[in-house]
């Protein structure tokens, strides 16, 4: 089965005052359709970027592209026309599930007229996106009949993501509204164009603890209901055992291993997984810490980078970056000494 | 209810407001250790004239005495009369206003609609030739003094291009009187003469006093576009591939102008600072020229009944800016 | 990279200390620059209202005097003025706004209230009112400017006072004892301190503005003090032949008012590049 998304050694960095900060080093991922993928790593691991450059949204200016490609249904994203992606790719086949769901409304428009937009360019029933071609955008009519069945989509899906009186909530500010009813509508919002996949960057990190595991929850049953893929960045590998098919694992802007879940924690292959599902509290409430620092990406450590903080590391894992080590089973890893063992 | 509540303590606040400010102008001229009365009658004043002018005015009470008979005239409306024109200060005031006020708002409605768009253009595209050639304009336009600016486009379009009248407010009668806004009032009469005489010699001061005012509004809409551009939720339409105009016109634009209206208020208090002294380059009738003219003629109880009236236009219109704020601004009032 | 070149980087900031340094310069060594230093007080009525030549290069006004000399000398009171009026202000009004906003209760909120009236109405329109009271002469404008503008220090440093309180680093000291002295002094100012620079710097330039504005509307020192301001309402009269008596003033004071202003966003950019670059007021 040929994946729905396929990045294929994805390098960037971004120019900053100090250097150029290789923040992603020829990562690879691939996600099947309808499958849910964590992507786990520490903060500034580079998982936020990559979930910016699938989507295209990267800041302008100061980062650059520097290799690799990003395969979706056939197209390379990275070298596509930007209209067509921004038509018929971005908000359409591929959406977005942002981390921050408060600054991530504009707080001086309703919520419903923010979704109501979205739907107005980007709903199923579109097929050519309203206005005539030379006038600006932001002109452009919303056709009555359609407004009217984009609307009872909407209210549709405010009802499946559990959300109560969906009428009087649209009328309301993002400020009126709690994290946990805001990012409902953030999954709403995402699900409404009818994606082949849905990218949502640590969607939990914001909500309260007690919000977290409902919100998870309801991401992985309207995927799974849907037949949607989803692409879930997250430090928490509570969250990545709860509720994702398979697991990605990165750090420092390299992509270290990637396994189906049971295969995941049961068996990991790579030193810096087995310390990471280490570090997580015992039942008793000890924590382990990895020792070390992540390192600073204007001049990384070459080949592996996490051969400083690596007991297994040797000259080797220096001079250049492991391949990739098919263990079997989805399950690979780059790693010139990996952990084996048998399950 | 928010709203109607910072409106109500607003207004509450007004009254006491204007009570301080007519109190504090009080004590600056009867408490600072200056005879005002030496001042005016000059160097030479025998001490005989100087007790008579102190009678006559009403120095020789006691100073709350004063301060009392002062509210009492000021809530009347009589502020007294003025040297040159020998009628009621007020009069005087209300009857100079509508030119001011007409030279004003021409002058906002000037630099916001000249502002706005390049403040938003100067943001969107930063750091570009345009972006610093509207930055080095802006920064130039509120480095220059007010006055000079005035003489130097009068210098420029006067008296070498003739292309614009060199002062007053109209030439000719003008059209019959009824607000006092010669502009409205031609349109009224189908005065088209009169208009475009109105139109002309409102020209040059108007430019004179929007140009610092365009400045910081061309500063603040762009750094109000700049902080809405890097916001987490333009990211997040654009990563849903809303289309840029949508974004940027319908969406960053509001946020920006609803930063820029709270800054109304502090602009129309500059152009009233610079108004004072842009009247007076161009002859224009308004209260301005009536402070500068106090200002020659010592005559201090002018001097007194403007700063009042001026205190109380802008109270009055901070007020409204503030209620029309709370209004476009679903957050709430300030 | 050290943070004096970082500094100096930033071209429009080091063509603001470029300005000043020019002003400076100017006032300081007025007599040996100068032309004709004795011009200041002098007049020479057979010379008046000559263009700009070889004796005179910014020529002569209505008495005679070189302009040169007159404007190298008016840069003493620009610079008197700005500085003794700021910092008079700045002096006042910073401990108060810190005292106020430390301890809080009705007689801060009155102060504040206070503040807030004189902060209603432009700084010219009461510095008008005062400096007509006074009578003309730099003391009085300086005066006048001193009393228009501490309840804008008091004001900003108070509501910084006041939102700096809540931190937790300050709640600590206090439950640790410190005396409520160090902790405005050694706790409070040093963290508000570069918003206070900043604001300075602009205030600057718009004081030298205003108390041109006074000098143009002849409430500034009488003549023959040769304040800028006054110059060019001097130059009034006779335009539009003899051009250069209004230029060159004019041209002074923009220049020290840009190097102000260039100076204040220099440093506003240098001290803290995330403050929100909206609000500047003065």
């Amino acid at each position: 089965m040929t994946a729905l998304l396929a990045v294929e050694e994805l390098s960037l960095g971004f120019a900053t005052e100090a250097g150029f900060a290789s923040v992603l080093d020829r990562v690879s991922l691939s996600i099947e359709r309808g499958r849910v993928m964590g992507l786990v790593g520490e903060s500034g691991c580079g998982k936020t970027t990559l979930a910016r450059a699938i989507l295209g949204v990267l800041p302008q200016g100061s980062a650059r592209i520097t290799g690799g490609r990003v395969w979706f249904r056939g197209t390379d994203l990275l070298t596509a026309d930007p209209a067509v992606i921004n038509r018929t790719v971005r908000g359409r086949a591929i959406t977005f599930v942002p981390q921050d769901p408060f600054t991530s409304f504009n707080p001086v428009f309703t919520v419903g007229e923010q979704i109501m937009d979205i739907l107005k360019w980007k709903s199923p029933g579109a097929r050519r996106p309203p206005g005539r071609g030379w006038l600006p955008a932001v002109v452009a009519r919303y056709p009555s009949d359609r407004k009217r069945a984009d609307h009872d989509a909407v209210l549709e899906l405010l009802d499946a993501v559990q959300l109560p009186r969906p009428r009087q909530l649209l009328r309301k500010y993002p400020h009126e509204l709690s994290g946990g009813q805001r990012q409902r509508l953030m999954i709403a919002m995402a699900l409404l164009p009818g994606p082949d996949l849905v990218i949502a960057d640590e969607p939990t990190t914001a909500l309260d603890v007690t919000i977290q595991a409902q919100i998870l929850g309801l991401i992985r049953r309207l995927a799974t209901e849907r037949h949607v893929a989803v692409l879930l960045t997250t430090h928490d590998l509570g969250a990545a055992y709860e509720i994702c098919d398979a697991v990605n694992v990165m750090y420092a802007g390299q992509d270290v291993e990637s396994a189906p879940v049971d295969r995941f924690f049961a068996a990991p292959a790579h030193p810096y997984t087995t310390k990471l599902l280490a570090s997580l509290p015992d039942a008793d409430g000890t924590a382990n810490g990895i020792p070390g620092e992540v390192p600073a990406l204007i001049a990384p450590p070459g080949g592996c980078r996490f051969h400083p903080r690596c007991e297994r590391a040797d000259g080797l894992c220096r001079d250049a970056r492991p391949p990739v080590d098919q263990l079997g089973g989805g399950h690979w890893v780059r790693c010139y000494h990996p952990h084996r063992e048998a399950l | 209810m928010r709203r109607l509540e910072m409106i109500v303590s607003r207004l509450a606040w007004f009254v006491p407001t204007l009570a301080g400010l007519v109190v504090i102008v009080f004590l600056i001229s009867n408490v600072i250790p200056t005879d005002p009365v030496r001042v005016l009658l000059g160097e030479n004043a025998t001490a005989a004239q100087i007790e008579a002018m102190r009678v006559k005015l009403g120095y020789d009470q006691p100073l709350p005495v004063q301060l009392l008979r002062h509210f009492q005239d000021v809530l009347s409306g009589n502020l007294g009369i003025s040297i040159y024109s020998q009628r009621p200060i007020s009069e005087d005031l209300a009857q100079r206003l509508p030119a001011t006020l007409e030279l004003t708002l021409v002058a906002i409605a000037l630099s916001i609609v000249v502002g706005i768009p390049l403040g938003v253009m100067s943001a969107l595209k930063r750091n570009s030739f345009w972006d610093h050639v509207v930055r080095v304009i802006s920064v130039s336009g509120l480095a220059i003094a007010a006055f000079w600016l005035a003489m130097l486009l009068q210098f420029l379009f006067s008296m070498k291009l003739g292309t614009a009248p060199l002062n007053g407010r109209i030439d000719g009668f003008g059209p019959a009187p009824v607000t006092g806004f010669l502009i409205v009032d031609s349109l009224l009469d189908w005065d088209m003469e009169s208009l475009g005489s109105a139109l002309s010699h409102i020209a040059l001061p108007a430019l004179t006093l929007a140009l610092p005012a365009a400045a910081t509004i061309v500063r603040f809409t762009r750094a109000g576009v700049l902080d809405v551009i890097n916001s987490n939720h333009v990211l997040y339409q654009r990563a849903m591939g809303l289309p840029g105009s949508v974004v940027v016109w319908k969406y960053v634009l509001r946020n920006a102008l609803i930063s820029t209206v709270t800054q109304i208020g502090l602009i129309f208090g500059v152009l009233v600072t610079n108004a004072v002294v842009v009247e007076t380059v161009f002859d224009w009738p308004g209260i301005g020229t009536f402070a500068v003219q106090s200002i020659l003629q010592s005559d201090h109880k002018a001097i007194i009944g403007f700063t009042i009236w001026i205190g109380a236009l802008i109270v009055i219109v901070n007020l409204l800016v503030d209620i029309v704020h709370s209004f476009i601004d679903p957050r709430g009032a300030r | 990279m050290s943070d004096f070149r970082r500094f100096t980087r930033d071209r429009a900031a080091a063509l603001g200390m470029a300005l000043l340094l020019a002003l400076v310069v100017a006032a300081v060594f007025a007599p040996i620059l100068a032309p004709f230093p004795a011009d200041v007080a002098d007049f020479h009525t057979a010379n008046r209202l000559h263009a700009p030549d070889a004796a005179n290069w910014l020529g002569t006004d209505r008495m005679g005097s070189d302009l040169l000399s007159r404007i190298l000398f008016g840069a003493r009171i620009t610079i008197t003025i700005a500085f003794v009026a700021v910092g008079s202000a700045v002096m006042i009004g910073v401990p108060i706004g810190l005292v106020a906003g430390y301890y809080g209760g009705w007689p801060s909120n009155l102060l504040m209230r206070v503040s807030d009236i004189f902060l209603a109405v432009p700084q010219i329109v009461l510095a008008i009112a005062i400096a007509q009271t006074l009578g003309p002469s730099i003391e009085n404008v300086i005066l006048a400017l001193s009393i228009t503008y501490w309840p804008f220090w008091a004001r900003l440093v108070f509501a910084e006072t006041r939102s700096l309180k809540n931190e937790v680093f300050i709640e600590s000291a206090i439950a640790l004892g410190v005396s409520p002295l160090r902790i405005m002094t050694l706790h409070v100012l040093p963290n508000i301190a570069s918003s206070i620079i900043v604001r300075t710097s602009i205030g600057m330039g718009a004081t030298i503005l205003t108390a041109a504005a006074l000098g143009f509307l002849g409430l500034g020192a009488p003549p023959p003090t040769p304040e800028w301001g006054r110059m060019i309402a001097e130059s009034r009269e006779f335009l539009p032949e003899a051009w250069w008596y209004a230029t060159a003033p004019g041209i002074a004071i923009f220049m020290v008012v840009m190097g102000f202003n260039l100076l204040g966003d220099g440093l506003r950019d240098f001290l803290d590049p995330r403050i929100r670059r909206g609000a500047s007021g003065k």
